[in-house]
């Protein structure tokens, strides 16, 4: 099969470019990932992220002929119609919108700065209790959907809004997390939590494109929590 | 925390209610206004005339003109803020984005203004 690779080393490129290579891949449905461990057999300078290889980690997530996703988890029969088959090239991408370190590895500082605004972890301001502090299992059910997300970054780069101001709209992913603990019951900052979503950016830059909800490799659905911060902050708005 | 002065609302979220508000207010005139014209297809220019000249139809009229201002003010100011960036015009940006939404605040207040007057001005 013919696949195509964005390949970029900023000390020796003046610009990137696409290269090309064939594999014979004896029919198998690989993962892209193996797909990717094949050729760098083939040509060691190839460069991307990877660690868990199952779906977990979130290192290797990439744009696969036009959409995000993690390579380890997506089939050739699942990238587009045709690859699997042979019919079309198998093209690897970094994430969009992030600057490129080196061929598939991007830089994800403005994605980790934007989940750090969120304060992404548990605020209490009563006196801790002396074992834990005791949810229902009602009140666990709330951050399902919330907690699974791996940080892969799939959703806010493939997300426009992020894309033209990624320094001032958080993006689906910071946002998910924000609203996972704004759903807390243990969280009591809630009040402080919403004031800093509530200019004309951080959270209303989204504009229900729903890219995000169609790339989520954990399956999780940013759109819909944006849509409940929204619903509390007009609760707490009119 | 990012703060604009030349959004229209008080924050993100007021922006976004008046966006609706005007949304859902345009609507219910259009599907109105295409109503009557259906009811009333023959209509000669003094039926149209007495229609457009009651109380009733000036209110509505001065509403949606507002409406229109603000909604395509709301819009517009996103759009110079999606595209008018840092990304493409350079340390250019705020000038240019400033200048861009001048004209278009200043076409928006000419518009509205002329509209008040054709609906007021009783000509
Ligand atoms: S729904 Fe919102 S956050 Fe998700 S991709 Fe669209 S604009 Fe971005
Ligand atoms: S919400 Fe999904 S796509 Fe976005 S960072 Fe989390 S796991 Fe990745
Ligand atoms: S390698 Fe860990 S998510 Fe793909």
């Amino acid at each position: 099969m013919k696949v195509s690779i964005y390949r970029y080393n900023p000390e020796t490129d003046k610009e990137p470019y696409m290269k090309e290579y064939e594999l014979d891949t004896a029919g198998k449905n690989l993962m892209v990932l193996d797909v990717l461990n094949l050729l760098k057999e083939q040509d060691p300078t190839l460069g991307y992220r990877r660690s868990c290889r199952e779906g977990v980690c979130g290192s290797d997530g990439m744009n696969m002929n036009g959409k995000n996703g993690l390579a380890c988890v997506t089939a050739l029969s699942e990238v587009a119609p045709g690859v699997f088959e042979g019919r079309k090239p198998l093209i690897l991408r970094p994430l969009p919108g992030l600057p490129v370190v080196r061929d598939l590895v991007v830089d994800m500082t403005m994605f980790y700065n934007q989940y750090e605004k969120v304060q992404p972890y548990l605020q209490n301001n009563t006196p801790a209790p002396a074992i834990e502090r005791l949810q229902s299992p009602e009140e666990r059910e709330k951050i399902d959907g919330l907690y699974e997300c791996i940080l892969c970054a799939c959703c806010s780069t493939s997300c426009p809004s992020f894309w033209w101001n990624p320094e001032k709209f958080l993006g689906p992913a910071a946002l998910l997390q924000s609203y996972r603990f704004l759903a807390d019951s243990r969280d009591t900052e809630t009040d402080a939590r919403l004031a800093k979503l509530d200019d004309p950016f951080s959270l209303f830059r989204c504009r229900g494109i729903m890219n995000c909800v169609s790339v989520c490799p954990k399956g999780l659905n940013p759109t819909r929590a944006i849509g409940h911060i929204r619903d509390m902050l007009l609760e707490r708005g009119v | 925390m990012t703060t604009s002065v030349t959004s229209l609302g008080r924050n993100g979220l007021h922006d976004w209610l008046l966006q609706r508000v005007t949304a859902v207010l345009l609507a219910v005139y259009f599907i109105f206004m295409a109503g009557w014209l259906v009811c009333n297809g023959g209509a000669d220019y003094l039926t149209w005339k007495a229609f457009m000249g009651s109380a009733c139809m000036q209110i509505a009229n001065t509403l949606v003109f507002f409406s229109i201002a603000i909604h395509a003010w709301a819009g517009l100011w996103i759009v110079t803020t999606d595209y008018i960036t840092r990304m493409q015009f350079g340390d250019s940006a705020t000038r240019v984005r400033l200048l861009i939404q001048l004209v278009i605040a200043g076409l928006t207040l000419v518009y509205a203004l002329w509209g008040l007057l054709m609906i007021w001005g009783g000509a």
